[in-house]
């Protein structure tokens, strides 16, 4: 099978993922206490209210007609507005999206930051104090609950020493980056405790392997049996780590822009299920869901990109 | 006879494992000169492996090496890391006995031939390019520069075992150290690849050493032959000299279990016993319990290596009482 013809069915195999996803939502909305109508109307609609808006939002029609005008909205981008702030819900998402995945991209470059090097320092040092004190550390991140990481930091960095704000999000790109600083860090926290241990495990495996002595036995310098002989295959192990993780990533992200008041979609989600906004709900569980998949479609490209072995 | 071009004095291995310390390699001595084929024989188990990979300093932490290792008279194990790093590919290169471990599997095999030529010329590009493809034609890879972009999992056993030579030999090294190059092969390419082998080696002027269990292929191919027994070296000489007239009690045994060695009514024989633990090191002869021609100080002192014949070294106090197996003048 040639890479292109693997890359197309790896694509396919996402459409039966997404009607998945949207028929799980489809019966998700249905199994919540109470019904859309109630929720709209509260618990002063008239009778002849709730008719009008039952059959305004279709759910007078059977099961199967419902299911697939749902799907339709939702090809066509549509998730109905919002209960709580009486907005368009993709108008609402589309604020609120692109602060939780900046916030989760400076999550995940500060986590690889720390943990390659640090893996690869461990791992050469093994069992010796630099290993010892790199494992204890991240130890403790890896069994820190994040609201706590976030209370710490959020004390020491931004309302003792005053270093960062408290919150929010800032208007321009550097305020940004600025502003999403120690909530990334916080959610940075146990994913790079994770990188960490696995690439160290597996760059400890890599080490023995016959190709890094055979490459030794070339002559080659150490930083270029390091990088090209052993990193890059190490990596791909811990390349499917770190996308199997991206689903908790954005699961923490909910704790966090709690914690530090970040406008994000994580904090939408807390907020609406409290509103009970049952289309925000909705929508924002599809989008993390297709979010999630298109993680695991990179992941797998980088895998490719890695490991020549993959989809041929 | 001029200086050899490598010079093993008393090399010991000892790994430090979870079980306590492991004699691997127990005093082991032998020469190589300039364009020589030495065979390095000895069952399983005996330090072949482990001695070749000493000679690059190729062991892990865990292996605690001593005596010397001479090359063109630097001693290998003591030189700084730099020195070592020229030699390593540029000199003295190796093969390894699995091609499909020892390449690596995400790198095209082309790069894994030009880092050997970065490493060690100074040729541009296009012309390491022109010297990778003349190197896969020379070691019968045909379509070679397709072949440059392909991965190992896209070779056959052979060809990845081809592909190895060609990296070994990129930077013209004057030793190769081969141990086992086709053991991991079919049986039906195992003799193209070593035919080739040896034809490299003798059209590019190397000296080898090839460790193998086929004493047959010794016969054949080798100009000397080293006989290593539980991590020690039993006996180096001269093929003939010592298929010939063997002067250690073990290398009679091996050769006597050789199947159709071509002794005129030599029966096949089994050398009867295991070999020893290696974790405790015995105070005589290592094999002295398995030997038929054993005397007394045989298991109490060890005896040390002695020449009985310009080049022909042997450790064993039975030495003069084993029998010649050819007699003079026979054919
Ligand atoms: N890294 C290591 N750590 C501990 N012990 C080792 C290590 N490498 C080899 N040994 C031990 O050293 C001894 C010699 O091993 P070696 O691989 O040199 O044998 P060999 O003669 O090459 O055998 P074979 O013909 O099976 O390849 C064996 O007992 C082996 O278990
Ligand atoms: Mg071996």
């Amino acid at each position: 099978m040639s890479r292109g013809a693997w890359l197309v069915s790896r694509l396919l195999q996402m459409v039966p993922t997404f009607l998945l996803i949207g028929l799980a939502v489809f019966v998700l909305a249905r199994l919540l206490p109470g019904n859309a109508v109630m929720a709209l109307l509260g618990d002063r609609g008239s009778d002849e209210a709730v008719a009008r808006l039952t059959r305004q939002l279709g759910l007078d029609q059977s099961i199967g007609m419902q299911l697939l005008a749902f799907l339709e909205s939702v090809l066509r981008g549509q998730f109905g507005t919002s209960l709580a702030f009486r907005i368009p819900v993709t108008r609402l998402i589309a604020e609120r999206l692109p602060v939780t995945l900046m916030l989760t991209g400076m999550a995940i470059v500060i986590a690889l930051a720390l943990a390659l090097p640090l893996a690869f320092v461990a791992a050469l040092k093994v069992n010796r104090w630099p290993d010892l004190l790199i494992r204890g550390v991240f130890q403790v991140g890896l069994s820190s609950p994040i609201f706590y990481v976030g209370l710490v930091l959020l004390t020491v960095f931004a309302a003792w020493l005053r270093i960062f704000p408290v919150g929010g999000y800032g208007d321009t790109f550097a305020e940004h980056i600025y502003h999403l600083f120690l909530p990334a860090v916080t959610l940075a926290f146990s994913l790079s405790a994770i990188v960490m241990r696995n690439l160290r495990a597996s760059i400890l495996s890599v080490i023995r392997a016959e190709y890094v002595d055979f490459a030794r036995a070339k002559g080659l310098r150490s930083r270029v049996v390091l990088l090209r002989h052993v990193l890059r295959n190490a990596l791909i192990a811990t390349v499917t780590l770190v996308g199997l993780h991206i689903g908790s990533l954005l699961g923490g992200a909910v704790i966090t822009e709690t914690v530090f008041a970040v406008p994000g979609v994580g904090r939408l989600m807390v907020d609406s299920i409290f509103a009970r906004d049952y289309p925000v709900i909705q929508a924002l569980t599809l989008v993390l869901a297709v979010l999630v998949s298109l993680a695991f479609l990179v992941t797998d490209l980088v895998q490719m990109w890695l490991d020549p072995r993959v989809g041929r | 006879m001029n200086t050899p071009l490598l010079q093993v004095q008393d090399l010991r291995v000892t790994f430090t494992t979870g079980r306590g310390a492991v004699h691997a390699v127990d005093g082991v001595t032998f020469d190589v000169g300039a364009g020589e084929v030495l065979g390095l024989v000895g069952e399983s188990g005996s330090g072949k492996s482990v001695t070749l990979r000493a000679i690059p300093r190729l062991l892990h932490d865990n292996a605690a090496v001593s005596g010397r290792v001479l090359w063109h008279g630097q001693d290998l194990l003591t030189i700084p890391d730099e020195r070592l790093r020229a030699i390593r590919g540029g000199q003295v290169a190796m093969v390894f006995q699995e091609p499909m471990s020892a390449l690596n599997p995400v790198l095209p095999i082309g790069m894994q031939i030009d880092e050997v030529l970065v490493a060690h010329t100074d040729m541009d590009r296009a012309a390491r390019r022109r010297r990778a493809i003349e190197l896969l034609g020379l070691v019968g890879i045909a379509s070679a520069a397709t072949r440059l972009d392909q991965y190992p999992h896209e070779f056959s056993g052979g060809m990845r075992q081809r592909a190895m030579i060609a990296i070994s030999l990129a930077a013209q090294p004057a030793l190769l150290l081969a141990d086992e190059p086709t053991t991991a092969l079919d049986v039906t390419i195992q003799d193209q690849i070593l035919t080739l082998l040896l034809q490299l080696v003798s059209e590019l002027g190397m000296a080898m050493v090839l460790v193998t269990h086929d004493l047959g292929v010794v016969a054949e191919t080798c100009d000397r032959v080293a006989v290593m027994y539980a991590g020690r070296l039993c006996e180096t000489g001269p093929v003939e000299l010592v298929f010939n007239r063997p002067r250690h009690a073990y290398t009679d045994a091996l050769l006597r279990s050789m199947p159709g060695d071509g002794a005129a009514g030599a029966m096949l024989t089994p050398i009867p016993g295991q070999p020893p633990r290696i974790d405790s090191p015995v105070p005589g002869c290592a094999f002295a319990p398995r030997c038929s021609y054993a005397e007394p100080r045989c298991t109490t002192e060890r005896p040390v290596l002695t020449a009985y014949a310009p080049g022909h070294d042997s450790a064993c106090y039975a030495a003069t009482r084993l029998p010649a197996r050819v007699e003079e003048g026979a054919a």
